[in-house]
């Protein structure tokens, strides 16, 4: 009888082993591009790679925006402000894995080779995963860092070619993340370059364990990590693309954590005890942006006339359900250079009708509008959205046709600039003003694909260009001010709204926090067990 | 005997030559590029297109290509997917066992609940009981699979918490793949948790079993009562119970052997459905089977994983479909005369 009894008590709570027992499962809505944040931009892989296998020189603290020491212990600058000398962490080990062992702990060898693979053509990794680099690119950074030299073990020195007050919060994104030169030489030994990407080796608070393409990702606790060790044993991305499924498995408990619950569900979510949501602002922006490059929209009155056109308060409500603020400018207004002083642009249609006569369009033309596919933060129903303003801007006899592609052709075929305006957005990487701007809108980021408006206008490159150039924040916020208010006369992509990010997890799972600039953090989710 | 397991095996040689001539035409019928869809690569260089044509034999004729075709299913090259630049066999290697998994399970609830239910519903066909299985018979028999699935993850996945709604085992489990039978890598593994892992597993099998089960048993449940009442009318009964043996005896040493034999047959014919409703349950479960990957691969216009996809369902389906008639014919001593 007592071992009957036994039986039926461990049955109720049953002795799981640990990587069970304390193992996470984030469920996320995509498989990662690659295992190499240098070599994407999209938030699905920053989220599943970054923060969790790698670590990189500077972080960025979430509630201040300030840049903190991460596996640089501190820097200085020179007087110029084109000289970044940085002493690194010492103790600092590297995963070891089942294909790699490191003999050797983190040194500013490992730095030189990261960041020699995004600038130095001649560099062996250079060209693996074809050579791109969008986030380094859409910041110039090819152009802007002259030299990455190894002073010493623990010391790394950048040579800028011009002062660049952006370039710390730059090393502080999530592509900044530092790799290994000993496992680059030891994937190069055994002829398999392209594992470098595949099978990573970070110093971060997890490490690799197995890959299966729109399945899972595990990871397990790096053991030796410098800082304190990850609360989970084990990692698992489960990758559920489909909404309604991820809901499912969130209620049953197969998933801990969800990403990007359905805003819409946001009410179902909340009525139920097992399941919390957290919320934040986060520093995104949606945006409706105009090939500029193409008639007619090479008029700025154009462009004014069709964003003047738009209801965007209904916008917010039918496709936010209110979760969003109004966007009055690219910058959201947490930003510390958010201008407040800028105009609200009316939503006034009849207004529209007589700038559009004015251009010489007085019989409105076709156009299209292509809304991406995909549910993003900053916009979570690209089509609905696209079928509105559709009817909106039929009112001032703009007759507008939807396109929509699968997400990896529509992207690429954005970058060859086919559309005439687009319904995407952006998500910062970090706290500087100037990752709204550079990557988004400069003559650079149109070379590279990156700028959706395919904008290149001299004027606005001056003045985020000298807002660079000094680190005296007064300044650099009239640069960005008078930006602004120029972006506001010149309408190349007309922002819709900043959205706040949720995640929803079960009530027991605690330690996580939404972070604004860019992917999440698993390393301190606790779970507790019942 | 030996002449009848000949011909058997002459007409599955037969069939299969059909099916692998409908396969290789699949080549040339869907879009595309022949090469592409034979090759499964996407970006042929020109230098490398000759080569790959030489090697296919696609500047031959028909015949020769079919050969080489053939040469190539045989010696386990089948191109690769569209979709994972992986080799199909393995692809395939790794899904069909969780596909065959799940139908055996629902094959074997089929006879442990269907026959006896069968059974008991014969034994008095008039009566309140043999009513209430063949009404719930038929209502099993017409619900629509993938609504049935989803009422059960409503109720006892998101409803009541009990059961999960995807997958085979909890991602947390690190189960390595040997045979590609859950319950046996789980037992492969040799990890000191294997029983909470084979419990999880168990639940996570539990719905898609009953779903995929419910239209078996349903048939089981008509065909076992149905021939069962046609055994009880035969002479042979009634003279047995007129020499005195009971309800009971009659029934195990008589009844049924006669009465199951019509049932194996069944099992060969409704095998094709199975499978069918197999990629349904798989779709509904996230279970990642062939069938699944199959309908995926019809999405993605994944015209190689198509191909070899139809190629090893309808063989599979052909062969048990032969299996079941060479085994009703082992029991069957008049079927064996013949």
């Amino acid at each position: 009888m007592s071992l009957l009894m036994a039986t039926v008590v461990s049955a109720c709570q049953p002795q799981l082993p640990e990587t069970v027992r304390s193992g996470l499962v984030y469920c996320s809505e995509g498989s990662p591009e690659s295992f190499n944040p240098q070599l994407v931009t999209s938030g699905t892989t920053i989220d599943a790679i970054s923060q969790q296998l790698y670590d990189r020189l500077l972080d960025i603290d979430p509630q201040s925006g300030e840049l903190k020491p991460l596996l640089a212990t501190h820097w200085q600058v020179n007087d110029s402000g084109t000289v970044y000398e940085f002493t690194l962490r010492p103790d600092v080990q590297f995963h070891q894995t089942e294909y790699f062992s490191p003999s050797r702990a983190f040194n500013s060898d490992d730095v030189v080779f990261t960041f020699n693979r995004i600038m130095d053509k001649s560099h062996p990794f250079h060209y693996q995963g074809g050579g791109n680099y969008p986030f380094f690119q859409s910041v110039d950074w090819a152009n802007l860092v002259e030299r990455v030299i190894a002073v010493n073990s623990n010391t790394v020195r950048f040579e800028l070619s011009r002062p660049d007050s952006s370039f710390l919060s730059n090393l502080a994104t999530d592509f900044a993340a530092i790799l290994s030169a000993e496992y680059g030489a030891s994937v190069l030994a055994q002829g398999q370059p392209g594992r470098i990407d595949s099978h990573p080796v970070g110093t971060g608070p997890f490490r690799f364990k197995e890959y299966q393409k729109d399945v899972l990702i595990r990871y397990y606790r790096h053991k030796t990590y410098w800082r304190e060790l990850a609360k989970p044993e084990q990692l698992v991305f489960d990758i559920v693309p489909n909404n309604a499924r991820r809901m499912a498995k969130l209620f049953t408990h197969e998933c801990d954590v969800v990403a990007f619950p359905r805003v819409a569900e946001l009410g179902l979510i909340s009525q139920r005890p097992d399941v919390d949501v957290q919320e934040s602002t986060s520093m995104n922006v949606g945006f409706w942006a105009f090939n500029t490059a193409k008639p007619p929209f090479d008029n700025a009155k154009v462009r004014l006339a069709l964003a003047m056109a738009i209801n965007r308060e209904a916008i917010l409500q039918a496709v936010y359900f209110g979760y969003a603020t109004a966007a009055n400018s690219v910058l959201p207004p947490t930003s510390w250079a958010y201008n407040a002083e800028l105009p609200q642009l009316p939503f006034d249609q009849t207004q529209a009708k007589a700038l559009l006569a004015e251009a010489g369009y007085a019989n409105g033309f076709s156009m299209d509008i292509w809304a991406m596919p995909v549910q993003r933060l900053y916009n979570p129903n690209a089509l609905k959205m696209a079928e509105m303003m559709q009817a909106d801007l039929a009112q001032i006899g703009v007759r507008a046709t939807i396109v929509s592609y699968e997400w990896n052709s529509f992207r690429r075929k954005l970058s060859n600039n086919e559309h005439d305006s687009v319904l995407i957005g952006w998500s910062a990487d970090n706290a500087d003003p100037d990752n709204f701007f550079r990557p988004l809108l400069s003559c650079s980021a149109a070379q590279t694909g990156t700028n959706r408006a395919n904008w290149c206008d001299a004027n606005f490159d001056r003045l985020i260009s000298q807002a660079l150039l000094t680190s005296d924040q007064k300044q650099r916020r009239s640069y960005y001010m008078a930006a602004q208010q120029y972006l506001a006369e010149q309408m190349p992509l007309l922002s819709i709204a900043h959205s706040q990010r949720f995640q929803a997890l079960n009530s027991d799972i605690s330690g996580i926090d939404i972070n604004p600039y860019g992917g999440i953090s698993l390393a301190t989710a606790v779970k507790d067990v019942k | 005997m030996i002449l009848y397991l000949l011909r058997r095996l002459f007409l599955l040689a037969f069939v299969f030559i059909a099916l692998s001539i409908l396969a290789f035409s699949l080549g040339y019928l869907f879009p595309g590029n022949t090469l592409q869809n034979f090759t499964g690569m996407t970006d042929i260089s020109a230098e490398m297109a000759t080569q790959l044509t030489a090697e296919y034999r696609l500047d031959s004729g028909y015949i020769q290509q079919y050969i080489a075709y053939l040469q190539r299913i045989f010696s386990g090259d089948w191109g690769l997917s569209f979709a994972s630049k992986q080799p199909l066999l393995q692809e395939i290697k790794i899904l069909l066992p969780a596909t065959l998994e799940l139908a055996a399970y629902a094959l074997l609830v089929s006879f442990f609940v269907g026959i006896p239910l069968g059974i008991i519903a014969a034994i008095k066909p008039e009566g309140i009981v043999s009513r209430i299985i063949s009404a719930l018979a038929i209502a099993g028999y017409s619900i629509p699979i993938f609504w049935w699935a989803l009422l059960l993850i409503m109720l006892f996945s998101i409803g009541l918490g009990w059961l999960p709604t995807a997958g085979r085992i909890s991602v947390l489990y690190e189960i390595p793949h040997v045979t590609g039978f859950m319950l046996a890598d789980i037992l492969l593994a040799n990890s000191q948790h294997q029983t909470e892992a084979l419990l999880n597993a168990l639940r996570h099998t539990l719905l898609p079993t009953i779903v995929l089960a419910t239209f078996p048993t349903t048939v089981m449940i008509r065909f076992t009562r149905d021939s069962m009442l046609d055994v009880w009318e035969q002479s042979y009964i009634k003279t047995a119970r007129a020499k005195g043996l009971n309800r009971a005896q009659v029934l195990y040493r008589h009844a049924l052997r006669n009465a199951l034999l019509p049932v194996i047959r069944q099992i060969g014919l409704q095998f094709s459905t199975l499978i069918t409703l197999a990629m349904i349950t798989e779709v509904i479960f996230s279970w990642p089977g062939i069938g699944r990957w199959l309908i995926d691969s019809i999405y993605q216009r994944n015209y190689p994983a198509i191909q070899a996809g139809l190629l090893v369902i309808s063989t599979l389906v052909i062969s048990v479909n032969m299996l079941t008639e060479i085994l009703h014919t082992l029991f069957n001593p008049l079927a064996r005369k013949r």
